[in-house]
C-alpha cells in the first residue's frame, strides 16, 4: 500500500480504480477515463493532486533566492497572488522540474512541484538556500484538488463561502486568492478554465463531496495524461529532465534574460547553448495514418536525419492520434513514423492540439 | 465481476473462440481484457485472406493505456475482420463477446482445437 492523499476514501465511494503513481495510491480512472476525458472537455471535473508538493519559501531574502533559482524571473510578480511559471535547473541548464510560484508578500513565496520529483527537488532547494537567508519548507496541511473544465469556475463558486466568492471574484488566470484557509488559484493542466485549490487536508473529503453534489464528476490520472497533452502540455520525465535544456523544451518563454546582471543557475549553460546553436526542437505530431502514437517512438525525418517521441496517445477530442516528438530543428512540416514495424506518416504541427473546448489542428 | 461465457473457449492470453456450425471460428477479447485494458482506441486487424499460425500475433488492440498484440489461438486462415471496429473500436468495451468480435477463421489444424480451455479453467486462471 501507498502514500494516501485525504482524498483517497472519496475515490473509494467513487468507484476509483486505484494505482499505484510514485508511491501514492491514486486514482487511474473511475469506470471510463474516455467519459471523464469529454467531461473537462464541456463540462466540469476534478482531479485529487494531493500528491504534489507544496514548499514555502519564507525570509527577508526569499525574493533574492528565486531569482537565483529559477529561470524564471520572480521580480515579474508583483501583486499578491500572481503566479509564475519556471523550470529550475541545474549548472549545466538541465530541468529539475518545472514549477509555479505564488508570490504571497516580500518574504514569502509559494511553490508547487512535480510528485514524482519532490525529494530530489527539496534537497536542491535547501541547499541553494544555504547561502540566502530563507526557510524551504514542504507545507502539508493541504489537499489539492484540480477543477477545470468550461463549468469549472461556475461550479467551484457555488460551493464557496460567500467571502470565498468574493476573494476569487477577479482573479484572472494565473492569480490566486487566499481565502478562509483555502488558497484558490486559477491554473491547471487542461487546457481549460478552472481551479486549482489547496484546501485544508481536514476539510478535504467533505469539499469534494460538495463538489460532486454541484455536478463536477471525479477524474483519474489517465485523463489528466490525455487532457495535458492535447493542450500540449509538457510533463516532467517525458518532455522534459535533467538532460534536456528549457531551449530544447519549447520553454525557452520562461528563461527571462534582462536584466542582464541577474544570474540564475544554469544561465551559464544556456548563454553557451544559444551560442552554439540549439540543434533540436518540440514539436507536436498529429498522425495521418492509421494506428497510435506513444512515447519512444522513432521518428524518421528523410534527407534530414531521426528524432523521437516523447509522449503520444489517441486525442479523445480530435478522434486521431497525437504526440510530441524531439526532432532535428530542421525538420520540416512532414515526418515519419515507426510503429510497430511500420512507418506511417504524421504531419509537424505546433505542439497545442485542444484549446477551451476547440481544436486548433 | 467479470463475465465469462461458458459456451466458449479460451486461451491464457485472454482470446475467446467461439466455434460455429459451419466448421469457422470467431474470435475476440474476454470481457476481463477489455477491463484490464480500460477503452479501446483502436483496433488493428489482420487482413482477410492471410494465412497464419498458432500462437502469431496477429492484431493490436491499443487502450488509452498501451498497446497490447492479439494471439492466433488457432492456426489457420482469416476469412473475416469485423471492420465495423475501425469506427467504433469502443464496442471491444461495451460488447466483448458480441458485436465486439475481431476475426474469424477457418482452422487447418483441427488438432489445436483440443489446447483452447473451457471456460471454468479460463474463469480460475483470471482468478489467480
Amino acid at each position: 500500500m501507498g502514500q494516501q492523499t485525504p482524498f483517497y476514501n472519496n475515490h473509494l465511494e467513487s468507484g476509483a480504480k486505484i494505482v499505484d503513481f510514485g508511491g501514492w495510491d491514486m486514482p487511474l480512472h473511475y469506470g471510463s477515463q474516455m467519459e471523464e476525458h469529454h467531461i473537462v472537455r464541456q463540462d466540469a471535473g476534478m482531479f485529487d493532486v494531493s500528491h504534489m508538493t507544496v514548499v514555502d519559501v519564507k525570509g527577508e531574502k526569499a525574493k533574492s533566492f528565486l531569482q537565483y533559482l529559477l529561470a524564471n524571473d520572480v521580480d515579474k510578480l508583483k501583486q499578491s497572488g500572481k503566479a509564475l511559471y519556471s523550470g529550475m535547473l541545474n549548472e549545466e541548464g538541465g530541468v529539475i522540474d518545472d514549477l509555479i510560484v505564488y508570490f504571497i508578500d516580500s518574504s514569502f513565496y509559494r511553490v508547487v512541484v512535480n510528485a514524482s520529483t519532490r525529494e530530489k527537488d527539496l534537497a536542491w532547494m535547501s541547499k541553494q538556500a544555504t547561502s540566502f537567508e530563507v526557510s524551504v519548507e514542504e507545507n502539508t496541511e493541504y489537499a489539492m484538488l484540480a477543477v477545470q473544465g468550461p463549468n469549472a469556475i461556475e461550479k467551484a463558486k457555488s460551493v464557496f463561502s460567500a467571502a470565498q466568492q468574493k476573494a476569487v471574484e477577479d482573479i484572472g488566470i494565473f492569480f490566486a486568492a487566499d481565502c478562509e484557509g483555502y488558497f484558490i488559484a486559477r491554473t491547471g493542466y487542461t487546457g481549460e478554465d478552472g481551479y486549482e485549490i489547496l484546501v485544508p487536508a481536514e476539510q478535504a473529503s467533505d469539499f469534494w463531496n460538495k463538489l460532486v453534489a454541484a455536478g463536477v464528476k471525479p477524474c483519474g490520472l489517465g485523463a489528466r495524461d490525455t487532457l495535458r497533452l492535447e493542450a500540449g502540455m509538457n510533463l516532467y520525465g517525458n518532455e522534459m529532465d535533467e538532460s534536456v535544456s528549457p531551449l530544447e523544451a519549447n520553454m525557452a518563454w520562461t528563461i527571462t534574460w534582462v536584466p542582464e546582471e541577474r544570474d540564475f543557475i544554469g544561465k551559464s549553460a544556456l548563454v553557451a547553448q544559444k551560442e552554439a546553436g540549439v540543434k533540436t526542437k518540440l514539436v507536436g505530431l498529429l498522425l495521418e495514418g492509421k494506428g497510435v502514437i506513444r512515447s519512444h517512438m522513432k521518428v524518421i525525418i528523410d534527407g534530414i536525419g531521426e528524432g523521437e517521441t516523447t509522449s503520444g496517445t489517441m486525442s479523445p477530442t480530435l478522434k486521431k492520434s497525437i504526440g510530441i516528438a524531439r526532432v532535428p530543428k530542421s525538420t520540416g512540416d512532414s515526418v515519419m513514423l515507426e510503429i510497430r514495424g511500420k512507418q506511417i506518416p504524421a504531419k509537424v504541427v505546433k505542439p497545442s492540439f485542444v484549446r477551451m473546448g476547440k481544436a486548433l489542428v | 465481476m467479470s463475465n465469462v461465457p461458458s459456451d466458449l473457449k479460451y486461451i491464457s492470453s485472454h482470446e475467446w473462440v467461439r466455434l460455429e456450425d459451419d466448421g469457422t471460428v470467431t474470435i475476440g477479447i474476454t470481457d476481463h481484457a477489455q477491463e484490464l485494458l480500460g477503452d479501446v482506441v483502436y483496433v488493428e486487424l489482420p487482413d482477410v485472406d492471410s494465412e497464419v499460425a498458432l500462437e502469431d500475433e496477429i492484431a493490436v488492440v491499443e487502450s488509452v493505456k498501451a498497446a497490447s498484440d492479439i494471439f492466433a489461438p488457432l492456426s489457420g486462415t482469416v476469412i473475416a475482420v469485423n471492420e465495423d471496429l475501425e469506427d467504433a473500436p469502443e464496442t471491444v468495451n461495451s460488447s466483448p463477446y458480441d458485436d465486439g468480435w475481431m476475426f474469424k477463421m477457418q482452422p487447418s489444424e483441427l488438432s489445436e482445437l483440443d489446447g483452447l480451455i473451457d471456460a471454468e479453467s479460463y474463469q480460475n486462471e483470471i482468478e489467480d
